[in-house]
């Protein structure tokens, strides 16, 4: 096991190397100029062409990339044109906003998906099948940000329940030890704070959790529905077990393989940043922070955020892979 | 003295109700079976015997399946009016069954610890500890070496023949009273079936339980069981002790089974096969459901379905050769 998280993350270098040069060179072969974007359009030739040169773009393309790959060597993710503040810092209340939004949007996924699922495939046919399955239709094609817009419009302006968008009301404090509000309000104990984070979480994860939550519902019934007519359910009803063991452990254990594969996916899709969902809801999470950086041609921030989204995405992939492992025992990892 | 019988089929029926038609897959079988006896019941593939099974088991899917008719009396109560609950306790405990694929009758993400103790846990209020210690001795008992360090294994770590054993044992968790095993060794090699077949005579001797062999092959038949059911098409056609009716078969399609038994001392260069196929159990030929396929039919047998009648003692048969004799009227 041990052997083959070291060799998977001995892979992930040439993985980061291709995934920076692809980053590189698509942001340097958009058109648009970052000094430009900095100084304005009235702004005259000469100070753009200091700019440039103070910010290294004059270069070559390699020198420049050179000194990125350096940098990074070094554990130096770069410095924000706009900001002029590291990436680092930018990230580090950025990173923790989108991973918070995720894993709250993905335990809603997961939990109503597979129960929704699970339940079709056992009653197949029934009344709640044919809802959960129409529903999981509509959730894989409703457009995110119309749905969230709509959120908006019926829970925030019309009933005023729930807060349009940020991830605190203003006024309210919360001590960041890690950046994720939910455990920092835990861990200071203070439950104002919880609730306030919770209320502005629950729209965006809502609205996030929808397509991933159908895709988990869909493959779960008919994984589910394959299981449920194999030889050891029958003789799991033959030992005379409950049901619910037959359905959650003897089934669903068996089922769960291709909806792991799915969420796994999804999770790392949704960790390489919302951007619909961040832009709706104004979260301050890396999904709106890239595309800030991209039409700000912020180069140091668009590459260096891409390629920790990469190093993500390969963690969520092995995590995937080993709790395969964890539920199938016949699956060799080696 | 004449022991009781511990479970009794009473006249059978399970339906399948499809889109295409009722699919009477079991229609009107009864027997009956002592402690400690072997029944076999033998048929080829659709005759209806596992469905029969299942449904002493309550294990069959509605919908599309129902009993619609008949009794299955287990110690004189009728288990088609036990409830769900009862049901289940009754499975796996005093009635328990062994299918036929030991490859895919295991779950394959639980090692057989978790899959015997569930069952032993289920029906005996015993601490995982005395359960996992029932589990050792049931599989040294089915013969599987080194049974308590086994018990850790997958199903996909035991080769063919150790799964089936695996599952005998699972199937004799609690000691039941009626073990159902539905063609027990038509999945495994010929050596192998040899060994399981030794070990299910071996277990009911020393335990004393009644056994229902399903089988397709009249040899398992010869070796292991007292009494046999032949059935065809959902129906029995031929009910006797086991010497009685390899000595003296009576219905045609019993003959035909018998004839296409290789035997080793006249070799022929074809076997004889009963001509034709099973009828469609969902449009059932008018009369003997045999008939089309059978050779001595008369014109009467396309039109009267004959009776299920015990024309010598202890010998049950359903054909019209045997009626004309006795010149019966129906």
């Amino acid at each position: 096991m041990l052997n083959y998280i070291i060799r998977r993350l001995v892979m992930l270098i040439p993985v980061l190397l291709g995934v920076s040069i692809l980053t590189f060179s698509m942001i340097h072969m958009i058109p648009g100029d970052p000094a430009r974007s900095m100084l304005g359009t009235k702004a005259n030739e000469k100070a753009l062409t200091e700019l440039r040169e103070e910010l290294g773009l004059n270069d070559p393309y390699l020198v420049q990339y050179g000194k990125f790959l350096g940098d990074l060597a070094q554990g130096d993710l770069g410095t924000s044109f706009k900001t002029k503040a590291p990436v680092s810092d930018e990230l580090e209340s950025r990173l923790p906003a989108t991973i918070e939004l995720t894993l709250f949007a993905m335990a809603i996924a997961m939990v109503v998906g597979v129960l929704a699922g699970v339940i079709s495939a056992v009653k197949q046919y029934s009344w709640f099948d044919n809802l959960s399955m129409t529903g999981a239709l509509f959730g894989v094609s409703i457009p995110i940000f119309w749905l969230g817009l709509m959120m908006i419009w019926l829970f925030s302006v019309k009933l005023g329940w729930l807060p349009a968008s940020g991830r605190l009301s203003s006024g309210v404090e919360i001590e960041a030890i890690t950046h994720f509000y939910l455990l920092d309000s835990i861990l200071t104990l203070n439950w104002s704070g919880f609730a306030d984070v919770f209320k502005h979480l629950l729209m965006p994860g809502v609205a996030l959790a929808t397509i991933p939550m159908a895709i988990i519902a869909l493959m779960t019934r008919s994984s589910m529905l394959e299981v449920m007519n194999q030889d050891y359910i029958r003789t799991a009803d033959a030992k005379g077990l409950a049901t619910y063991l037959v359905v959650f452990q003897h089934a669903l254990k068996n089922a769960f393989l291709p909806v792991l594969t799915v969420i796994g996916l999804q999770f790392g899709f949704l960790l390489g940043g919302a951007v619909l969902t961040e832009t709706i809801f104004s979260w301050p999470g890396i999904g709106r922070f890239v595309l800030q950086s991209i039409l700000a041609r912020d180069y140091p921030v668009v590459q260096s955020t891409i390629l920790v989204i990469a190093v993500i995405f390969v963690f969520v992939n092995l995590i995937t892979d080993i709790l395969y492992k964890y539920i199938d025992p016949r699956i060799s990892l080696d | 003295m004449e022991q009781e019988p511990i479970l009794q089929v009473e006249n059978l029926h399970t339906h399948f109700f499809t889109k295409s038609g009722v699919v009477k897959a079991v229609d009107g079988v009864s027997f009956d079976i002592k402690p400690g006896e072997t029944l076999g019941i033998v048929g080829e593939s659709g005759s209806g015997k596992s469905i029969t099974a299942m449904s002493i088991m309550r294990l069959i899917k509605d919908p599309p399946g129902k009993i619609v008719d008949g009794r299955v009396l287990f110690k004189g109560e009728n288990l088609l009016e036990k409830s769900k609950k009862e049901m289940r306790s009754i499975r796996g405990n005093q009635i328990s069954m062994v299918f036929q694929d030991p490859m895919t009758s295991l779950n394959p993400v639980f090692t057989v610890e978790k899959q015997m103790v569930e069952t032993i846990q289920t029906h005996r209020k015993v601490s995982k500890k005395e359960a996992i210690d029932r589990a050792v001795e049931l599989l040294d008992l089915v013969g599987i070496p080194s049974a308590r360090s086994r018990l850790k294994s997958y199903p996909h770590e035991f080769s063919g023949g150790m799964r089936q054993r695996v599952m005998i044992a699972l199937a004799l968790s609690c000691d039941p009273e009626v073990l159902i095993a539905d063609e027990p060794t038509t999945a495994l090699d010929v050596t192998i079936q040899a060994q399981i077949l030794e070990l299910l005579e071996r277990l009911q001797k020393e335990l004393g339980m009644a056994i229902v062999m399903i089988t397709h092959d009249l040899g398992v038949v010869a070796e292991v069981c007292d009494r046999v059911m032949v059935m065809y098409a959902g129906k029995p056609v031929e009910f006797s002790e086991v010497t009685e009716l390899f000595d003296h078969p009576k219905h045609p399609y019993t003959w035909g089974l018998m004839s296409s038994i290789p035997q080793i001392k006249n070799r022929q260069d074809r076997l004889e096969a009963i001509s034709g196929l099973p009828p469609d159990l969902r449009d059932l030929p008018q009369g003997c459901s045999f008939a089309p396929r059978c050779k001595h039919a008369m014109d009467k047998c396309h039109e009267v379905d004959p009776a299920f009648r015990e024309h010598i003692p202890a010998h049950h048969v359903r054909c019209l050769l045997y009626e004309e004799k006795e010149e019966v009227t129906t």
